[in-house]
């Protein structure tokens, strides 16, 4: 572990692609979270397939992940190489996932029959966790979230469909997403 | 909401300044040491006999003991406080405070007679050394838990009873000079019990603020 800050910083593409991400290439952060998103999203089918999980659960799963190692980006020593980190992340949260969904199974269903008689939902991803914890977001937060990721807005047409500086929109977006991860951690323990 | 989606939110958040764990440990403890040292000062006094004591193995004892306690619970606060850490080696190293007191307390055994041995471990300040341990290491054990507030612990709660470990280690490094009772066998009973109550206190403070 030592010896590999005594080599320089680790040379493998995750490892680069954060320290450039650090460094405000926000393409390569993009690229970053997509490439970890198919490597957590691999694990967390793994992990559901021996528990027999939903596929919404495993997608659920793969953003919380994705939002803690987002959170959580600043304090990786870039000494050491990225991977172990993201690893030990999503073991963690995953972990986390079995946990809540083994509890929401434990709910008795009172209504069976409306249940099974409810249409699909169109949005397939409509129920997910984020969508629900978007709701225990204020309007503004809720609404600047929403604009950049649903409906893939830019920062500034956010900022100036809401007449707010681009600085305080990321400010805003930062809120919400520390918010969002704090909400996803209450609705496990 | 598709991942995609949620990745451009993500991606739009702008970069924070990179946190270390370990200045922020140091610059805690620092601080802790500040206020715990002026709560020793105000407090209690170095006992009278303080430049005869240092020459005495047993009072250097406690020094040496509670610095090799103190230093490895130290260290595996921070690994603890990093996912990608692993424990190893410096768990073993939590082991020689305790070999270095049971051998201190073996040599007590033997060279002290047996019905000086109750006497001794009592003492004459068990109390205070309860009461001024954990208040002592109560400053750096708020300090060290803000201070991992930023980090990523698997184990919260174990993260925090060892940074109660480490507090308590540097709070009896600070109380010792006052503490007239030298026998290994006053050490050996009182300090693990209020290291006890630090780890506790610890334990539930990592709970409740260092879980993510």
């Amino acid at each position: 572990m030592k010896a590999q800050s005594a080599e320089g910083p680790p040379d493998d593409p995750w490892s680069r692609m954060m320290r450039a991400s650090i460094g405000g290439d926000e393409g390569a952060y993009r690229r970053l979270l997509e490439d970890i998103g198919r490597s957590v999203r691999a694990m967390a089918r793994n992990a559901f397939a021996r528990a027999r999980g939903g596929d919404a659960d495993i997608e659920d799963a793969v953003q919380e992940t994705l939002l803690a190692i987002h959170l959580k980006r600043h304090t990786w020593d870039s000494g050491q190489p990225l991977a172990p980190w993201v690893y030990a992340v999503a073991r963690h949260k995953i972990i986390d996932a079995l946990r809540r969904r083994g509890r929401r199974r434990a709910e008795p269903i009172e209504d069976f029959e409306a249940f099974l008689a409810a249409p699909e939902a169109e949005d397939p991803h409509a129920l997910s966790d984020a969508r629900k914890l978007l709701m225990t977001l204020n309007p503004r937060q809720r609404d600047i979230v929403t604009s950049i990721s649903l409906d893939g807005q830019s920062i500034a047409a956010t900022a100036k469909r809401l007449e707010m500086s681009e600085v305080a929109v990321r400010v805003a977006l930062h809120r919400a997403l520390k918010a969002l991860g704090a909400a996803w951690r209450r609705s496990v323990t | 909401m598709k991942t995609s989606e949620f990745i451009a939110a993500l991606a739009a958040d702008p970069v924070p300044e990179p946190v270390r764990l370990g200045r922020r440990v140091a610059a805690a403890i620092a601080l802790g040491l500040v206020v715990s040292l002026t709560i020793f000062a105000l407090l209690t006094e170095p006992r009278p006999d303080i430049a005869e004591a240092a020459r005495t193995p047993r009072f250097l004892l406690k020094f040496v003991d509670a610095f090799a306690f103190a230093l490895p619970s130290l260290l595996l606060t921070l690994r603890l406080a990093r996912p990608d850490a692993r424990a190893d080696a410096i768990a073993l190293w939590l082991i020689a405070p305790f070999v270095l007191l049971g051998a201190g307390v073996i040599v007590e055994l033997t060279v002290v007679p047996q019905d000086e041995w109750l006497i001794r471990l009592i003492g004459d300040n068990s109390m205070h050394c309860m009461g001024m341990i954990p208040t002592l290491a109560a400053p750096i054990l708020a300090g060290l838990i803000i201070a991992l507030r930023p980090g990523a612990p698997l184990h919260p709660a174990l993260t925090g009873a060892m940074a109660g470990a480490a507090s308590a280690g540097i709070a009896a490094l600070i109380y010792a000079p006052s503490c007239a009772d030298d026998s290994p066998l006053f050490v050996a009973t009182w300090y693990p019990l209020a290291t006890l109550i630090c780890i506790g206190v610890g334990a539930l403070a990592g709970r409740r603020f260092l879980s993510w």
